[in-house]
C-alpha cells in the first residue's frame, strides 16, 4: 500500500494528457495520438514500477462538466492522498487566463487535502512555436504559473509528443517518486568507478525513462538522456512489430575507442554503460554488468523488506 | 572465445579469387550518370530527393516550394554509387516548344528515369506525359530504365487500394505502350511514400539494377548466409539507407524496417558520444540481441557501406565468432571487387 503513488494528471479538454501519458506508458508513438478521443470521467491505470512501485495514474478527462465535479462533489476522492498533481496547459491554449483558473482551484483542493504534494505544470505542444520563440514563449508562461501558484512551489516543463522534451519532463516526475533513488545512484557511482566509465546510465525497463545516473566525464550536450531514452524507446516500438512479445534488448555499438553497451540489469531496469578508455574491453563491461546483477537486484528488495516484515502474519 | 570450426568458414582467404574473375563491366561514360526524376507538379519530386538524402522529415516537406528549374544533386553517397539525380521540375514540360530542351542531351547520359504518380491526385492524368517520356527517350538511348513510382500511397487507406491502383496502371500503361509498338520497354512500378520505409526500398531497388557487380555481391551474402546461417543480409549505404545489394531471399518490408530501424539507433547513439572523433572511421560495428535469440549485427566495410544481417535462434556465444571471422573476409572480398572496378577505369584512360 506504502508503495502505491497516485498521480493526478490534470488540465483543459485537448491539452494533450491522454497523449503522453499513452507515449510514455503505452507504447504509442506520437501519430497514435492523433485518433484519441476525449476521455470521459477519469481514466484510471496501474504502472508497476522498479518491481515494488505501483503509479496509480488518473487521467482526469478536461472537458468543463467532469472539472466541475472533480472541484466540488467529487473534490475529497479526487484530491486525497495524491503525492503529485501534473497539470497540462497546451501552449496554444487561447484564454490562458481561463487555465489558469482551472489551475488555481486544483491548488486550492490539492493545499487541503494532500498539502504535501508535488506540482509539476507541463506546457504541452510546444512543436507548435517556431524554433526560436519557444524559450521566450515558456518562460512568460512559467513566471505567470509560478506567480499564481504561490506560496505552494510548481516545477514546469515545456513538452511536446514530437520529441525528446517529454521523456526530460517525465524522467524528472519519476526520479522524484522512486523511494531508495539515493542508493541507486551511489552504487551506481561506485559501479562508474570501477568500470572506468565515461556515464552510466540507469532506465526504468518499460518506459525508458532514466531513473538514474552517474556521469564521470563531462559531455557538452545536456539534453543526451532524454534523447536516449526516446532513442531506444523508439527502436523497441518498431522491433516489437517484427520481434513479438519483445522483452529484453541487448545492444553493443563500438566505433574505435568508444564503447556503448545496453543490457538488461534487473526484471525492472535495464544498464547503458558508454567507455572511450581504450584499456576497458567490451567483454570486461558485459562481465562486470553481470556480476552487478545480484546487487542491484538486492536494492530493488530492499524497499519491499519492511513490507514483508510487517506485512500480514498469516503470510 | 568461441572455437571456429574450419568447415563453417565462409571462404578461405585463397578462395576470394572466384569473385574477382567476373568480368565487371564499367559505366561507359566519363560523366557522372544521372538518374532522372519527373512527374508533374506536386508529385513528390523533391520531398523524395529531400527525405532520402537530406534527411528531411517527411512532415518537413509539406514547406517545400514547387521547384522552377532542373535541380541536380550529387549523391557521392558511396561508393558503389556515382550518380547525379536530376529533377525536372513539373511546371516545365520537355516536349513543349517554348521550353528550350536539348532531349538527345538530356536522356543521353542517363541509367534511369524514375516517373513519379501522385496517386492521391487524378492518376490519368499522369500518364500522357509519361508515354511521351518513354517514347523520346527510348529511341534516344534503349538502356535507359524506367521506373514508375505510384506515389503517396499513405493516403489510401487500404492495401487493396494500393493494389487497384497498381493493376489499373499497369494495363493501362501496358496497353497504350503496345498500341505505339513499344512493348518491349519495360517499365517497374513501385507503390511509394515517404512517410514509411517504402520509399527507400524502391530507391534500393531502383539502384541496385545500375551497379554492374551486382551478382557478385549478391552471390557473396548468399554465401555468408549459408555459412553462417544467416537469415537476411543486406550491403548498406549507411548515410541514405539504400542498400546497394541483398541475397536472393525474398523482399521483405518489415525485415528493411528492423535493419533501417537499427542502423538508426546505432548512427543516433554513436554521435551522441563520438563528439569530435571521426565520424567516417570505418571501424563502426554493433550487435544488437532481441529476446535472447534474434541478432542483428551491422559492421562497417568502407567509408560508406555497412554489411547488416540479421538471424534468429542461433547461440551467439557460438556464431558471434564465426560471424566476425566472415564479415572479416567479406570486407577483404569487397575490396577485391571494388579494386577491379578502379583498376578498370584506369585501364579505360589509358
Ligand atoms: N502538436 C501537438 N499535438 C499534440 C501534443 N500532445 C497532444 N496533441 C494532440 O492533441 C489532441 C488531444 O490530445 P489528448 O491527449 O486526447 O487531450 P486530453 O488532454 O487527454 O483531452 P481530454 O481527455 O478531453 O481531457 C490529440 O489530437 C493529440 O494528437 C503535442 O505535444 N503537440
Ligand atoms: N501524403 C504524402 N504527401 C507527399 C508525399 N511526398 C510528397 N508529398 C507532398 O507533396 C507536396 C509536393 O511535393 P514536392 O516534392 O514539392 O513536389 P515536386 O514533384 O517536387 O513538385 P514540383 O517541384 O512542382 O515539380 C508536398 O506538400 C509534400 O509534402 C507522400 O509520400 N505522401
Ligand atoms: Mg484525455
Ligand atoms: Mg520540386
Amino acid at each position: 500500500m506504502g508503495n502505491k503513488k497516485k498521480v493526478l494528471l490534470m488540465g483543459k479538454s485537448g491539452a494533450g494528457k491522454t497523449s503522453m501519458r499513452s507515449i510514455i506508458f503505452a507504447n504509442y508513438v506520437a501519430r497514435d495520438t492523433r485518433r484519441l478521443g476525449p476521455t470521459m470521467n477519469v481514466e484510471h491505470s496501474y504502472i508497476r514500477f522498479l518491481g515494488t512501485m505501483v503509479l496509480n495514474l488518473w487521467d482526469c478527462g478536461g472537458q468543463p462538466n467532469y472539472f466541475d465535479n472533480y472541484i466540488t462533489p467529487q473534490r475529497e476522492q479526487i484530491f486525497k492522498g495524491a503525492e503529485v498533481l501534473i497539470f497540462v496547459i497546451s501552449v496554444e491554449t487561447k484564454e490562458l487566463q481561463d487555465d489558469l483558473r482551472l489551475y488555481q482551484s486544483c491548488l486550492e483542493a490539492l493545499a487541503h487535502l494532500s498539502p504535501e504534494a508535488k506540482i509539476v505544470c507541463l506546457i504541452s505542444k510546444m512543436d507548435l512555436i517556431a524554433d526560436e520563440k519557444r524559450e521566450q514563449e515558456f518562460s512568460v508562461r512559467e513566471s505567470e504559473i509560478k506567480r499564481r501558484s504561490l506560496p505552494l512551489k510548481v516545477t514546469c516543463y515545456p513538452t511536446s509528443i514530437w520529441d525528446e522534451s517529454l521523456y526530460k519532463a517525465w524522467s524528472s516526475i519519476i526520479y522524484s517518486l522512486v523511494p531508495n533513488i539515493a542508493k541507486f545512484e551511489s552504487s551506481l557511482n561506485m559501479f562508474a568507478d570501477i568500470m572506468r566509465a565515461d556515464e552510466v546510465l540507469l532506465f526504468e525497463k518499460a518506459t525508458y525513462l532514466i531513473i538514474a545516473h552517474s556521469v564521470r566525464r563531462k559531455h557538452p550536450d545536456g539534453h543526451r538522456f532524454e534523447k536516449i531514452s526516446n532513442i531506444i524507446k523508439q527502436f523497441k516500438l518498431n522491433a516489437s512489430r517484427y520481434v513479438a512479445n519483445l522483452h529484453t534488448m541487448r545492444m553493443e555499438i563500438i566505433n574505435g575507442d568508444l564503447k556503448i553497451l545496453l543490457d538488461m540489469l534487473t526484471p525492472n531496469t535495464a544498464i547503458m554503460v558508454v567507455i572511450t578508455d581504450p584499456l576497458v574491453y567490451p567483454a570486461a563491461i558485459s562481465l562486470n554488468i553481470q556480476t552487478a546483477r545480484k546487487h542491484f537486484e538486492m536494492l530493488e528488495k530492499l524497499d519491499r523488506a519492511p513490507a514483508m516484515q510487517f506485512g500480514d502474519p498469516k503470510v | 572465445m568461441a572455437e571456429i570450426n574450419p568447415p563453417e568458414l565462409f571462404i578461405g582467404s585463397d578462395a576470394i579469387q572466384p569473385f574477382s574473375q567476373e568480368p565487371v563491366s564499367m559505366a561507359e561514360q566519363e560523366a557522372k550518370p544521372q538518374i532522372i526524376l519527373m512527374g508533374l507538379r506536386r508529385c513528390g519530386k523533391s520531398s523524395i530527393a529531400q527525405v532520402v538524402f537530406n534527411k528531411i522529415t517527411p512532415n518537413g516537406t509539406v514547406l517545400l516550394e514547387s521547384t522552377t528549374k532542373i535541380e541536380f544533386t550529387d549523391i557521392e553517397t558511396n561508393t558503389f554509387l556515382h550518380y547525379e539525380l536530376v529533377e525536372i521540375p513539373g511546371q516545365m514540360d520537355i516536349f513543349e516548344s517554348t521550353v528550350p530542351m536539348n532531349h538527345e542531351g538530356l536522356f543521353s547520359n542517363c541509367d534511369a528515369v524514375i516517373y513519379i504518380i501522385d496517386c492521391s491526385d487524378s492518376y490519368e492524368s499522369a500518364l500522357p506525359y509519361l508515354y511521351q517520356i518513354v517514347t523520346c527517350a527510348h529511341k534516344i538511348n534503349p538502356k535507359i530504365r524506367f521506373e514508375v513510382f505510384i506515389h503517396k500511397t499513405d493516403v489510401l487507406r487500404q492495401d487493396g487500394d494500393k493494389l487497384a491502383i497498381r493493376r489499373s496502371i499497369y494495363y493501362k500503361v501496358t496497353r497504350d505502350l503496345q498500341d505505339s509498338c513499344l512493348e518491349a520497354v519495360k517499365l517497374h512500378f513501385y507503390l511509394t511514400s515517404i512517410y514509411d520505409y517504402s520509399i527507400f526500398e524502391a530507391l534500393s531497388s531502383v539502384v541496385q539494377k545500375l551497379i554492374p557487380e551486382l551478382p557478385t555481391l549478391e552471390n557473396m551474402l548468399n554465401l555468408l548466409n549459408q555459412k553462417c546461417r544467416i537469415e537476411k543480409s543486406y550491403l548498406f549505404d549507411l548515410h541514405s539507407k539504400i542498400y546497394i545489394a541483398t541475397d536472393s531471399t525474398p523482399l521483405d518490408i518489415a525485415m528493411y524496417a528492423l535493419v533501417s530501424d537499427m542502423i538508426d539507433t546505432v548512427l543516433d547513439l554513436a554521435n551522441i558520444y563520438d563528439s569530435g572523433s571521426d565520424a567516417k572511421d570505418a571501424n563502426l560495428s554493433s550487435t544488437f540481441e532481441l529476446n535472447n535469440k534474434s541478432f542483428l549485427f551491422l559492421k562497417k566495410v568502407n567509408q560508406y557501406l555497412a554489411l547488416v544481417v540479421f538471424m534468429t535462434g542461433e547461440d551467439l556465444q557460438e556464431t558471434s565468432g564465426l560471424i566476425e571471422y566472415n564479415f572479416y573476409l567479406f570486407k577483404k572480398a569487397l575490396e577485391n571487387v571494388f579494386e577491379i572496378r578502379t583498376r578498370k577505369s584506369k585501364e579505360k584512360l589509358l
